[in-house]
């Protein structure tokens, strides 16, 4: 079970009154129009599936019934971060990994630190993501 | 000043009113106050429910000037007038519960909607759409405890707080405006499963229900 902090609430509440609603941070094409059917494709249907650090879309279901972001890690179930829709993540895959190497710790199997995809996504959708 | 159109919900002339629990009470009992009784269940029925939403400083004015309450100003609030009978309660960032004596909705709601004039806002009257339950006893957090995921140790849990989270497995409102007395806000479509739920959960503590 997770114990999550609703940034609107402003405390921890239990999952049971949130739902998961997928990858944050995906920006709908700016111009529909002059977008390729891949573009399209990779808009609608496809995800990213990272091996560590992930972010996500959340939503307060029995509470304030506010959407958020989590950042979240795949693999320890982790939750790094919390924060409200607009915001950008200050937890990254590539902020974690630079942090840790900094400190001269050692990722054992470079696995668990995706450089992911879905940090690429959010740096995409930086100003155009309301 | 919205064109709004507004009508009174409640029934003029001789028309009987029906608590959502009136069937409840009748299939699945009332039982009496004993000599252990810890706690006692009572439905406030018929109150006047609104929901605000807008901005918060917007509504504030307006509240303060029509009903004399100002907005909570930190999520999860809950304020009284001293009387308790009126009060309002932090739902979600733009969205506050407003409970006042029943019959007293339309008349605010018309006055809140005269204050507010153009302002971006929405009200909605929900009070056929919810009851209001109580408990009270030294034994009602027990209660609540095998009911609710939420902690309702006074500690975390303060006079003066409002949530709104899971109950069973239905949805609730719950709220402390004394130390000794809690409120369910709950659907009145799940009424009827909620006081079966507290009937059961109550019983090792013989509780009794007022009418």
């Amino acid at each position: 079970m997770f114990y999550i902090l609703c940034p609107y609430c402003g405390e921890h509440r239990e999952e049971e009154e949130f739902h998961p609603k997928g990858q944050a941070h995906i920006a709908r094409p700016a111009d529909p129009e002059n977008t390729s059917d891949d573009e399209w494709g990779d808009y609608l249907f496809f995800r990213d599936n990272p091996r560590g650090v992930h972010h996500e879309l959340w939503v307060h279901a029995v509470g304030c019934r506010k959407f958020f972001n989590i950042t979240r890690h795949t693999v320890s179930y982790e939750i790094l971060e919390v924060y409200k829709m607009g915001e950008q993540p200050s937890i990254t895959a590539e902020s974690l990994a630079s942090a840790e190497k900094s400190q001269g710790v050692q990722v054992g199997d470079g696995g668990q630190q995706t450089v992911g995809a879905s940090d690429s996504a959010a740096k995409d959708s930086r100003g155009t993501k309301v | 000043m919205s064109n709004a159109q507004q009508f009174d919900t409640r029934p003029q002339g001789e028309i009987p009113v029906e608590s959502p629990l009136a069937y409840s009470m009748q299939r699945s009992g009332a039982p009496k106050a004993k000599a252990g009784t810890k706690v006692t269940m009572r439905e406030r029925p018929f109150l006047g429910q609104l929901t605000l939403r807008g901005g918060a400083i917007v509504l504030d004015e307006a509240l303060r000037e029509v009903v004399g309450l100002g907005l909570p100003g930190e999520p999860l609030g809950l304020v009284q007038d001293q009387a308790g009978e009126r009060s309002i309660q932090w739902i979600s960032p733009d969205e506050w519960l407003l409970i006042v004596p029943g019959g007293e909705e339309f008349d605010i709601e018309r006055r809140l909607r005269e204050a507010l004039g153009d302002a971006h806002f929405a009200i909605s009257n929900v009070g056929g759409g919810q009851t209001v339950l109580e408990l009270e006893g030294e034994a009602a957090s027990e209660v609540l405890k095998k009911s609710v995921a939420y902690d309702v140790h006074p500690r975390h849990f303060s006079v003066g707080k409002g949530v709104t989270t899971v109950f069973a497995k239905a949805t609730v409102i719950l709220r402390r405006p004394s130390e000794e007395r809690w409120e369910l806000v709950v659907r009145r479509s799940f009424a009827d499963y909620t006081y079966r739920w507290l009937l059961d959960a109550g019983e090792e503590f013989d509780i009794a229900v007022e009418n």
